[in-house]
């Protein structure tokens, strides 16, 4: 497949891997986050674990919308979809998320509430059109990519007049995440991050400026294909060689330093900072997430049905909180692959594709044997 | 008699499935008329036929895919070519194919036509009648237009044991051709989904390629299973675990067609999950293999045969698999929901 096929070429992927195994110097470690599911997901699924020297060490970070989502936020949505009012629209990865006591939009439909999987914002904006006796709330999650499809709904839905539309809002902020792993104080050790890819595309590569100038980290943004994290991996180790921090720009092809300003400017439009978000695994993170603004309140869920976030506690076994921060492994979990598999997940890192656990238990299970082995 | 069914314009209502003369008109002008052959002709509740004494198959499968007409395709098609094949992966002879349809009050009796006639050209193509059936019509909303169960029994041929728990570790697995086509089919069809392909379901009765294959390495034949549901990935994982090994995958050899990667690329799915109904699994011994796939090349069904792994000694089962782009990775069941009914 044309411009696909390109960026998952297996002889590439052979010279790429030697010029690091080359230029890795063996007396040092190399611990690169690669901060979005999207890389996770990549990694696993290509093996490019197996092409890296020992020393090339990849952590796992918490850009992957569903794992980063608090149980308290699962059960505020599961509470708005329990009014029998209600038609509530989801994204298909949250249909599974644990929320508090076993539940999930999975059971909630199953017991009776009107819950859809939705494909795009579109798709519950036409159902709130088609079905104007249903309150129809849309389940927002997710970063700075999934940011402008929602402020386009809330703007086409204040156009259009549509009086039984609104917003769960749940969208939260890359840099403010990457600022707290790097505050966390835990011995998470990180020397280079390998940065987001379809966010890059919406923000550009200027917010992670800071982080090379204020923090030492080199940021190289890379794709989301093999090949993309692969040549990353590359000047990452390169920039740690030379001593020097930057931001550097694998993915040109898609992203620039100032972003898309058209989708800026509809983020910016709808929603402003909320002053404090809870994250699964970082805690409450002051400007790290979004609201609606008061103009558009109609349109805010938790406003329309006075909705409030009640504390929740996970599985006190459960670590995703640290494998989201990088502090641990998958397989450091005691759950992991016994009572938590994609199949009955406990912890959200094993629900999407994209979480750290979900990614090693269906692709890279395999390398624990060997190690027993 | 009742009036005439009017196909056109008419719809299926409770009075066609109670019993009476509308049902004896609906069964004789639709599905006796496009099933015809001279065991249903008579009528019976039953098809009385001899058999030579001989191992035997049997099967049964239910349709529910939605939607019900899909590119290459529909839902009678898919009831016939699917419980035939099932009979098939015994290496038997499929011989009779029973059908029965629960019908939603209100369904159209030109779809119903189209599909009972889709029936009848797939079971005579393939030359397996169907010898009796039952209708049931339910109260609107209580079914989605229309599911078919279809049954079969075949004939094995003698000497010939196949089965999913005799795979030995350094037996080779072949695949009859490119995965993912029927799964891509049906979801381009579908509601929210909607998306120009050129892809059709590669929907087909594989019995005939199963002759070929037979007669070419039947001794060394382990085990033959159609990856429907699930797809590669599902069928290959129970396997693994009924025979209690592993597989060794090369993702370079296994025939994906452009199309169909392109659709999964931006469906986010991978083609090893998704379904077909008209490609086999085989495990073949060593020393049978090349005659195998030679055999295989040489049937329309199977052109683009291919060796795609091979079992080996594994506690865990597991189902790895190179990749093109030089990494190792699992090849696992789908976890959770599968993708909305697509047989």
């Amino acid at each position: 497949m044309k411009y696909v096929d390109e960026y998952r070429d297996g002889a590439l992927a052979r010279g790429i891997a030697d010029t690091i195994a080359r230029e890795a110097r063996p007396d040092r470690a190399y611990r690169l986050m690669e901060f979005c599911g999207g890389h996770t997901h990549a990694i696993a699924r290509y093996g490019l674990e197996d092409l890296l020297p020992e020393n090339v060490k990849l952590i796992h970070g918490p850009g992957c919308p569903v794992c980063v989502l608090p149980m308290a936020r699962v059960d505020l949505g599961l509470a708005c979809a329990r009014d029998p009012r209600v038609t509530i629209c989801v994204y298909g990865d949250m249909m599974r998320v644990p929320g508090s006591h076993g539940s999930s939009f999975l059971k909630a439909k199953a017991e009776g509430a009107d819950v859809r999987m939705v494909y795009s914002t579109l798709d519950a904006l036409r159902i709130a059109e088609q079905e104007r006796g249903r309150e129809v709330v849309f389940f927002a999650i997710g970063f700075e990519t999934t940011t402008p499809p929602t402020a386009l709904a809330v703007r086409a839905a204040a156009r259009q007049g549509l009086t039984n539309f609104s917003v769960l809002c749940n969208h939260v902020l890359t840099p403010a995440a990457m600022t707290a792993i790097l505050e966390s104080g835990e011995d998470v050790r990180i020397e280079g991050f390998i940065g987001p890819a379809h966010v890059s595309t919406v923000i550009g590569t200027e917010p992670y400026e800071v982080f090379a100038k204020r923090y030492r980290k080199p940021v190289v943004i890379a794709g989301f294909e093999p090949l993309d994290v692969a040549q990353a991996i590359l000047m990452l180790v390169r920039q740690i060689n030379q001593g020097r921090s930057e931001v550097e720009n694998e993915y040109i092809r898609a992203v620039s330093r100032g972003g898309n300003a058209r989708a800026q400017d509809e983020v910016a439009a709808v929603f402003e900072l909320r002053e404090s978000f809870e994250w699964r695994g970082l805690g409450f993170l002051p400007n790290s997430a979004l609201k609606l603004r008061s103009a558009f309140a109609e349109f805010d869920a938790e406003a329309r049905f006075a909705l409030t976030e009640k504390p929740a506690k996970d599985n006190p076994a459960c670590e995703c909180g640290a494998i989201l921060r990088g502090a641990k492994k998958p397989a450091q979990c005691r759950l992991f692959g016994t009572a938590c598999t994609p199949d009955t997940p406990l912890g959200s890192c094993m629900v999407s594709p994209e979480g750290a656990c979900s990614a090693h238990w269906t692709y890279g299970r395999f390398r624990e044997r060997r190690r027993v082995a | 008699m009742s009036h005439k069914l009017d196909i056109k314009q008419g719809r299926v209502d409770l009075s066609h499935g109670a019993g009476g003369r509308a049902m004896g008109r609906l069964i004789g002008d639709i599905f006796v008329a496009a099933f015809d052959n001279e065991l249903l002709r008579k009528g019976n509740d039953q098809a009385a036929f001899d058999i030579a004494a001989s191992r035997m198959a049997m099967t049964t499968d239910s349709y529910v895919v939605s939607p019900l007409f899909f590119p290459g395709g529909d839902i009678g098609r898919l009831a016939v070519n699917g419980t035939i094949n099932d009979i098939a992966m015994s290496g038997a002879r499929p011989l009779y194919l029973t059908a029965s349809f629960i019908i939603e009050e209100g369904f159209a009796l030109r779809d119903l036509k189209r599909i009972a006639d889709s029936m009848g050209e797939a079971s005579r193509l393939a030359g397996v009648p169907i010898v009796c059936g039952d209708t049931k019509v339910v109260e609107r909303g209580k079914a989605d237009g229309v599911f078919v169960t279809t049954a079969g029994v075949g004939l094995i041929p003698p000497g010939l044991d196949l089965s999913c728990e005799k795979a030995r570790p350094g037996d080779v697995v072949v695949l009859s051709g490119g995965i993912g086509e029927h799964g891509v089919a049906v979801m381009s069809k579908r509601e929210n989904l909607e998306f120009e392909t050129e892809i059709l379901s590669d929907t087909a009765a594989l019995h005939g390629l199963v002759v070929e294959m037979v007669a070419a390495a039947g001794p060394h034949l382990r085990a033959m299973r159609d990856p429907t549901r699930g797809g590669l990935a599902a069928t290959l994982n129970e396997l693994a675990h009924a025979s209690r090994l592993g597989f060794s995958l090369d993702e370079a050899a296994i025939p994906v067609r452009a199309e169909v990667a392109a659709a999964c690329e931006f469906l986010g799915l991978d083609p090893l999950n998704v379904a077909n109904e008209g490609k086999l699994v085989a495990i073949v011994a060593p020393e049978g293999a090349e005659a195998l796939v030679a055999a295989m090349r040489a049937h329309p069904l199977a052109a683009e045969a291919a060796v795609i792994g091979r079992a080996v000694e594994d506690a865990q089962c597991f189902v790895e698999m190179r990749t093109a782009f030089g990494g190792g990775r699992i090849v696992d069941w789908l976890a959770g929901e599968q993708l909305p009914r697509i047989c």
